[in-house]
């Protein structure tokens, strides 16, 4: 059986993900959640600026429990993705590249989401 | 467009089982990867149990043990056995690392090997690398110079100097890393993986080499350099405990401090 095309070895399923990975994907994830919820923000300003009667039914929506859960989850990444952002742009000046340091990061990115999330609700 | 699953005729079947002997006591079991070019048949994982009584330490004596007791069609790449020559790179539990050096109990329940992970498999657990190579000879890893050496004398480095290349020097080129980084999985056709950039980062703070500019201005490029996205695994899993992912960072810090 000469000249088979050879296969690929298994690379997602077989490997164990670091946090620091993890964290990765869920920015990038977040990232493309904010894009989506961001044309939800505009949906709002439009029902501001054009309709009364399209207005109070975005509220309704929103205050139904799938609106607050989608509005926890869009905070949530909001808040994940800022702080991975000050992350990176820690990374951008040479600094904290050490792999204890990552780590730490990572666990500090994560409490830091959990908590502005939970601030943010108790806040409001 | 990112591949997330294998292609049909690389998905990995349940394979053979080769139980010990049955008066051991200390068995330990391994699961694993099998190719074989020459039957027209999908990649299997067996499984054997070992007597941990009469093995070696390494996951590379058990690998060694099979090969010698059990099957010896088992195909894997070792050499040195200490961790210099980087052959018995592979994906040991999850994890990017050389079978040599890795004790065979550091989990505990059964243990998995595969070859590096997002490869051709050429037979069993031995990848085909050329690509990886070719990147790595891309970079041009060799001293450039615009200038002779001084009469009579060598190119002299302070000690300083030296340190800077000290350790990204000491990469063994085993694949690890740029192996076990998602960025290399998808574009591995046009992102150098750490490993070569690892290799590059050494010549461009190399005091004794002219081509700083020339090799920027190779790097500069939103695949070759710039897929690099900081999921620091190849940091996490370097054998040798480099860390590419900074050698990478400071590369790009360098390529916007070359524009300000």
């Amino acid at each position: 059986m000469a000249n088979r095309p050879r296969p690929l070895s298994p690379h997602l399923t077989i490997y164990r993900w670091p946090i620091t990975m993890i964290l990765s994907i869920m920015h990038r994830v977040t990232g493309a959640a904010l894009s989506f919820g961001m044309m939800v923000f505009i949906l709002w300003l439009v029902t501001i600026a054009f309709s009364q009667s399209g207005y109070d039914f975005f509220l309704l929506i929103m205050k139904s429990w799938l609106g607050q859960l989608a509005l926890f989850l869009w905070s949530f990444a909001f808040f994940l993705h800022f702080c991975n952002g000050i992350r990176h742009l820690y990374w951008d000046t040479g600094r904290g590249f050490n792999k204890d340091k990552v780590e730490l990061s990572a666990r500090l990115v994560i409490l830091g989401s959990v908590v502005l999330t939970v601030f943010f609700w108790l806040a409001k | 467009m990112a591949e997330f699953r294998l292609p049909l005729k690389s998905r990995v079947k349940k394979g053979k089982h080769f139980v010990a002997p049955g008066d051991t006591k200390n068995v330990k079991r391994f699961i694993v990867y099998r190719y074989d070019p020459d039957i027209s048949d999908n990649p299997r994982m067996d499984t054997f149990d070992i007597d941990m009584d009469n093995c070696g330490p390494m996951v590379l004596d058990v690998l060694i043990k099979i090969k010698n007791e059990i099957d010896p069609t088992l195909t894997f790449r070792r050499s040195c056995r200490e961790g210099i020559c980087g052959s018995c790179a592979m994906n040991i539990n999850g994890g990017n690392t050389l079978a040599c050096t890795i004790s065979a109990d550091s989990v505990m329940g059964d243990t998995k090997i595969y070859p590096l992970p997002h490869m051709p498999v050429i037979k069993d657990l031995v990848p085909d690398l050329t690509n990886f190579y070719a990147q790595y000879a891309s970079i041009k890893p060799w001293l450039q110079n615009k200038t002779n050496p001084p009469e009579g004398s060598e190119r002299i480095q302070s000690k300083e100097d030296q340190e800077k290349i000290d350790e990204p020097a000491a990469c063994i080129l085993c694949a690890c890393c740029s192996t076990s980084c998602p960025s290399y999985w998808w574009n591995s056709d046009r992102f150098l993986g750490p490993a070569a950039l690892l290799a590059s980062y050494r010549w461009l703070v190399d005091s004794r080499d002219d081509a700083q500019e020339e090799r920027l201005n190779d790097l500069e490029d939103s695949f070759r350099l710039y897929r690099c996205h900081t999921i620091m695994n190849c940091t996490n899993t370097c054998p040798k405990g480099l860390n590419p992912a900074e050698a990478i960072a400071n590369t790009k810090k360098m390529l916007i401090e070359r524009h300000t």
